[in-house]
């Protein structure tokens, strides 16, 4: 065999063996790589509520509820909503400001303690953008096509 | 044709004429793409103006991913075959890489926090391409910290090779893992979920991008071919 070809093979096998183990890390490691949890994981596991975790789903339509509470002599509002993955919902409350991009309807991810299955306090709470970009003008003929559709 | 230029004196000639058009075409795609990206193309339904970051991001990420799977096929080039030509590209390549994505990570994080609502996060996505920047910085420190340069570029030729595993990670860890970065969106070229008027200075602006980078590794080749060539004399008088 020419020296040229053994030095190829020696550089595939020990890239593919090297993948190999990478992979086998990787399938092991799954939980612990993911991000956040989506609401039937949080139903499906047992997860210690001691344990900071985050969950991410679609914020449920209509299910935003600010209301003003005096927490140590501050008034703060507090901001509670239903994260869903459309199998299982979770209540989620929480005291602070929220992203901009925050709406109903769309995704988001957040952080804190389950205080029950189906609630959720939160620390903190980010916007999850999806892949769609957009002009707004086709947005709303979008959302005017929807209707129609509806009607 | 190809055979020919991997002689790295034609190489060196063909370079000179080159590199001037690369880098005029680069600058006239960037004033076109920026006034595209700033002027002529529309906020997101969404995030609003902030989407004009993406024009940059976008062509800085493709690139970094883009200019490592060259360095990779090189190293393999130059283990397998040991070309010169080929640590020479690599050689090239690192820091113009490295340059890239710490421009992906920067304009993601400033992206970010309108966006999401913080700086950064430990998602698959963010935190693989920060592994990235890391062994582009090794790449770096490799192919400066031997005085016997063939032994630098072997020892850096095998890091590229093992990191290249974490190729194939950044591209799908969207799908693998649930990350707070979104999945790409112009995966199939017939159905992009970027609506035509963003696409257009996205595309420009990636152009450019293309053309800055041959053109400013064809002037780091240039330098490393003059760099071999010093050394080559250095060597005889030595030996003399």
């Amino acid at each position: 065999m020419k020296k040229k070809n053994k030095r190829l093979i020696t550089i595939i096998v020990s890239f593919l063996l090297f993948s190999m183990g990478c992979f086998i890390i990787f399938i092991n490691l799954r939980d612990n790589l993911i991000f956040f949890y989506s609401p039937s994981e949080i139903f499906e596991k047992e997860i210690s509520s001691e344990k900071t975790i985050r969950v991410g789903g679609m914020v449920k339509e209509k299910s935003l509820n600010r209301k003003i509470k005096e927490i140590n002599g501050i008034n703060m509002e507090e901001i509670s909503f239903v994260i869903t993955d459309f199998e299982k919902e979770i209540i989620i409350s929480y005291i602070g400001i929220l992203p901009d991009l925050f709406r109903e309807g769309q995704g988001v991810v957040v952080e804190g303690f389950i205080v029950n299955k189906g609630l959720f306090n939160a620390n903190t709470v980010l916007a999850k953008h999806d892949e769609n970009y957009m002009p707004p003008e086709i947005k709303d003929l979008e959302s005017i096509k929807e209707k129609a559709n509806d009607i | 044709m190809i055979f020919k230029l991997a002689n790295p004196l034609k190489f060196q000639k063909f370079t000179e004429k080159f590199q001037p058009v690369t880098i005029h075409l680069a600058l006239f795609l960037l004033v076109i793409g920026l006034f595209f990206s700033f002027f002529n193309s529309p906020p997101d339904y969404l995030q609003g103006e902030t989407v004009r970051i993406m024009y940059i991001h976008v062509p800085c990420a493709w690139f970094s991913l883009m200019i490592y799977s060259i360095i990779v096929i090189c190293s393999i080039s130059s283990l397998v075959l040991r070309h010169t030509l080929a640590d020479l590209i690599s050689r090239s390549c690192a820091p113009i890489g490295a340059c890239f994505t710490i421009a992906t990570l920067v304009t993601g994080s400033i992206w970010g926090k309108p966006t999401w609502g913080t700086w950064w996060v430990w998602d698959a996505r963010l935190t693989s391409v920060l592994i990235l920047f890391i062994i582009y910085l090794g790449l770096i420190i490799i192919n400066n910290s031997y005085d016997d340069k063939s032994k630098a570029d072997k020892y850096a030729s095998i890091l590229a090779v093992v990191g290249a595993v974490n190729l194939p990670i950044i591209k799908w860890s969207v799908n693998w893992w649930s990350t707070l970065h979104q999945p790409a969106s112009i995966s199939k070229l017939s159905s992009p979920s970027i609506d035509p008027s963003m696409l257009v200075p996205l595309f420009i602006m990636t152009f450019s991008f293309f053309f800055f980078f041959i053109s400013i590794l064809l002037i780091r080749l240039k330098g490393e071919i003059i760099q071999r060539k010093i050394d080559v004399i250095k060597y005889n008088r030595v030996e003399k």
